[in-house]
């Protein structure tokens, strides 16, 4: 990699921060606007319509309501800033320890995802640009095809009653059973490696077999999104004039497919991962839901039933951070690895 | 008139009105939709629900609202095609009116968020300037939250119910179409027909709704009936969290949600319900792919 004139690469530093900014502020502003416009009243959802006048006022102030619009939002971006989200109505603790203490578990399901992902949608993909039109082909299609339009939650029903109710080769809902609870310590929150740390062999089995099935629904809308993808740039360059000059010098297929034109997918490829993790995020909510899995999307549909503002905004908020700031991440990979972007 | 003069009075190169030409393009694009047989399907399956949903008083075989707990549960049968569920409600039917609530859940999202988009993308295109900047950075904003989020954070603040529902989910859809619309505003903004429209002292909304526009729908249409199997897929999810359709309404998602319980003993109760919604999406997207092909080979 070359190093970019010192200059240039800060001014694009400068400019995609910028644009980080301006896209957080406006994510800012869209929670703003849901926890205070658009309730019909916010003091009645948080002292409820049976509360005397002194305390509504009193509250009314306490929230800032009777401050012009802009202040109260300056005054919100502050407090998020400072990392402070309120305090959650059902588990009386603050927000952002909550999302904290649940984050782990959302990010060990949609990493194995993204892993299940990348390795068999890239070798589908590739074996689907190759064969062309055959078999392999047609399958990657009707596997995307399928992905695009099957509902997540009910692809997670139908894998518990088949390998779960019939086959019974995998544990049911839940992150582990209840003999392995609280045996490990929690390290990273993630309890394959905590176990792995603590050498408790049973307890990563046992998470295995739990961990397994959700993890093969999410990771399989990952392999329908990364092979249609990585399908569709493997014939953009098989088409490539070098691949042609590659052939002519006798080079053979394999060679040319794994070494020549695997490096250029690779580019494109990293922003596909990158937003295909991104989107697991939000098929976590319906998974963790069907899985009785304990992360964040879980967290947020609960707090959703209980009309809990503040963990609903919160969670959106780290959701909303997170899918911005992959899709940073994503952008800049693709500056670095590509020459042509710069 | 005989079936070869129609058909070559459609196809003629040389149109005499305005009509035989509109005609004449529609046909052309019909034999080459039809030529897609994967798209037939989907228009299919498309039909069957629109036909199913507007004549489910007539086919259902029974009401899905009433309830018998001592026939609840049942295996499929001769009476129950489908089984029933664990109010002893026949599930064929709850699954016929459900089609009406899916459709009207789709159509509404449509009717709301696609002009939405239209009106910011053609403004932001042919205006230009502050305007174009403004409303784009809006649109990348909304595009910056995963949908089902900010569906999920707009329903939690107007309350959980199938109309909150749906302005929830016409709120997230917006911003591609604004996108689409503004790119295809970009390429004839500047085309000779608009300065003329101009210069005749056309005003600007004239220009957006009369000239810009109409131009703009083919690829807009195209866009939202791909989009179509993604507002079912996100209402039945909203449905299956209990934040869309309430009980007893006879919502899909809903419906998986609450036969979930009973999935490892009864399993038609959920699984069939989640068919449904698997096959109807799966039309609207065979649909909108040979739509796509049809109407805006650009793309395919």
């Amino acid at each position: 990699m070359i190093a970019l004139p010192g200059l240039r690469a800060a001014r694009e530093a400068a400019q995609l921060s910028v644009q980080l900014g301006i896209t957080l502020l406006g994510l800012l502003a869209v929670t703003f606007f849901i926890g205070r416009v658009v309730p019909i009243d916010p003091v009645l959802a948080v002292v409820g319509d049976q509360a005397p006048r002194d305390v509504y006022e009193a509250v009314r102030i306490e929230l800032g309501l009777d401050r012009p619009v802009w202040v109260q939002f300056g005054l919100y971006v502050q407090k998020i800033l400072s990392g402070d989200f309120g305090t959650s109505l059902v588990t009386n603790r603050a927000v952002a320890e909550d999302i904290i203490r649940v984050f782990p578990a959302t990010l060990e399901l949609a990493t194995l995802a993204t892993f299940i992902g990348v390795l068999l949608g890239v070798p589908m993909g590739i074996a689907g640009a190759v064969w062309q039109d055959r078999w392999p082909d047609q399958l990657v299609r009707v596997l995307g095809l399928v992905g695009y339009s099957v509902p997540i939650f009910w692809l997670g029903i139908i894998g518990l009653l088949v390998f779960y109710g019939i086959l019974g080769w995998v544990a049911g809902p839940g992150r582990l059973g209840v003999f392995f609870e609280d045996v490990v310590p929690t390290i990273t929150g993630v309890i394959l490696i905590d176990a792995a740390i603590a050498g408790e062999w049973e307890v990563f089995w046992n998470a295995v077999s739990h961990v397994v099935l959700p993890s093969a629904v999410l990771g399989y809308f990952s392999v329908a999104y990364i092979a249609r993808m990585t399908r569709s740039f493997m014939l953009d360059q098989l088409a490539q004039e070098y691949v042609v000059t590659a052939r002519a010098k006798g080079l053979s297929e394999a060679r040319i497919i794994w070494v020549h034109a695997l490096r250029n997918v690779a580019v494109p490829l990293i922003t596909v991962v990158a937003l295909s993790y991104a989107r697991l995020l939000e098929g976590a909510v319906l998974t963790e839901t069907v899985f009785a899995w304990p992360g964040l999307g879980r967290y947020l549909t609960t707090a959703l039933l209980a009309a809990d503002m503040n963990a609903v905004l919160g969670s959106t908020i780290v959701v909303g951070a997170v899918f911005v700031g992959l899709n940073m991440i994503s952008d800049v990979l693709y500056r670095l690895m590509d020459p042509r972007a710069r | 008139m005989t079936d070869t003069d129609w058909r070559a009075r459609l196809l003629s190169d040389t149109p005499a009105s305005r009509r035989q030409a509109r005609l004449g393009q529609a046909y052309r694009g019909w034999l080459q939709f039809q030529r897609n047989r994967l798209a037939l399907l989907g228009l299919g399956i498309v039909l069957a629900l629109v036909l199913l949903a507007a004549l489910a008083p007539l086919v259902a075989p029974h009401d899905p609202y009433a309830q018998n707990l001592a026939r609840r549960l049942l295996a499929p049968s001769a009476t129950h095609w489908l089984g029933t569920d664990e109010f002893g409600r026949d599930v064929l039917s709850r699954l016929l009116y459900g089609a009406r609530i899916t459709l009207m859940i789709v159509v509404l999202v449509a009717l709301i968020a696609a002009p939405i988009g239209l009106i910011v993308g053609t403004a932001s295109g042919y205006l230009g300037g502050a305007v174009d900047a403004v409303l784009m950075r809006i649109t990348d904003i909304f595009l910056a939250f995963p949908s089902l989020i900010l569906a999920l954070a707009f329903v939690a603040a107007l309350g959980p119910g199938i109309e909150n529902a749906i302005i929830a989910i016409a709120l997230t859809s917006w911003p591609p179409y604004a996108r689409i619309a503004r790119a295809e505003t970009l390429t004839i903004r500047n085309s000779d027909y608009i300065a003329v429209a101009r210069i005749q002292g056309a005003s600007t909304p004239r220009i957006l709704f009369g000239h810009v526009m109409p131009l703009c729908t083919s690829s807009l249409i195209v866009r939202v009936t791909l989009d179509m199997a993604g507002i079912i897929l996100t209402a039945a999810g909203l449905g299956f969290l209990g934040l869309g359709a309430q009980p007893p309404m006879a919502e899909w998602g809903a419906m998986v949600s609450s036969g979930r319980r009973y999935i490892l003993d009864q399993w038609w109760v959920a699984t069939i319900p989640g068919l449904a919604i698997f096959i109807v999406s799966l039309g609207f997207n065979l649909l909108g792919d040979g739509l796509r092909d049809v109407l805006d080979p650009r793309k395919s």
